[in-house]
């Protein structure tokens, strides 16, 4: 990886090329994944059986605070990434760090809006509405903790190691994810949100 | 460290197009829900086709899927997941109304 000539067939590129591509088919599959969550919503969102629907429960301007920032956390995460590429391994790290305070600011909301449906008694019990309602908007909050542990650990990499060829593979593929949870995030904003109020 | 020539990042003006379109049209989908802008059908559509828009606009920008040069692997492997959950998706709503309005 230091400045011996690199043929097309350097094992390490290959490796970085292959790598990415097979990231790129898990998070396609991690689609059908939301897909069938998403169907299973539209399919039950309905079937309230007697507790509130959407239009009672949910509060349309905090979730805009939500998308906001996740989507700002989606940009800043761009911009850990042109900083990845130019090598400049310090500005990777702070802007990882603002995209890990968005993520986490994001998690944190969530869960609060989580444990307030629950205190008021609507729980995932209640009706097949909140428990499809859950699972699908619970599965992408879980994916997101998971993005966030998932940066500490490369943080503390990279801080280490700098960026190599290794790293920077590393770092696609995390950047991928998380762009990748923000394009989810635009559905469940409007299918369960927008759609859910209207 | 040569980064393969595959390796598909952005701009910095990729990534804040981006950023501004997708919020833009975020702001403009919330808007046209609290403010009751249209009829439900007509806002239905409307969101749908915003958040549909989005998502072009994310994958040109964030994923940077229009600079994948031949073989466009990336791209074939996305269409098929689509077709999967256009099948998935409607399949589900079809089968389930149809069987909602004839069991009620």
């Amino acid at each position: 990886m230091t400045d011996t000539a690199t043929t097309h067939h350097d094992p390490l590129q290959e490796a970085y090329t292959k790598n990415v591509f097979g990231f790129w088919v898990y998070l396609m599959t991690d689609c059908v994944l939301f897909g069938i969550l998403f169907a299973t919503y539209a399919v039950l969102h309905n079937n309230t059986f007697g507790a509130p629907s959407g239009k009672d429960i949910f509060d349309l301007s905090f979730v805009l605070k939500e998308t906001i920032i996740l989507l700002t956390s989606s940009f800043t995460c761009g911009l850990a990434m042109i900083a990845a590429h130019r090598l400049e391994t310090k500005k990777v790290i702070a802007w990882f760090c603002v995209t890990f305070l968005l993520g986490l600011s994001f998690v944190v909301l969530e869960v609060t809006e989580f444990a307030h449906l629950v205190d008021v008694g609507n729980s995932w019990e209640k009706s097949a509405f909140l428990s499809s309602y859950f699972t699908l908007v619970g599965t992408h909050g879980l994916h997101i903790s998971v993005g966030l542990f998932w940066m500490i650990v490369f943080m503390a990499q990279i801080a280490r190691k700098g960026i190599t060829l290794v790293t920077l593979r590393r770092l696609t593929c995390l950047s991928m994810f998380w762009h990748f949870l923000d394009v989810v995030w635009i559905f469940i904003f409007t299918v369960v949100y927008l759609m859910g109020v209207s | 460290m040569d980064i393969p020539k595959e390796s598909l990042h952005g701009t910095f003006n990729s990534y804040l197009l981006g950023f501004i379109l997708s919020l833009v049209l975020t702001l403009i989908a919330y808007f046209a829900v609290a403010e009751h802008l249209f009829t439900e059908k007509v806002l239905i559509i409307t969101i749908v086709g915003l958040a549909f828009t989005q998502t072009v606009v994310q994958l040109f920008c964030f994923f940077h899927l229009g600079k994948e040069t031949k073989p466009r692997w990336n791209l074939l492997i996305f269409l098929s997941m689509a077709f999967v959950i256009a099948i998935i998706i409607g399949g589900s709503l079809w089968i389930m109304y149809n069987l909602d309005s004839r069991v009620m």
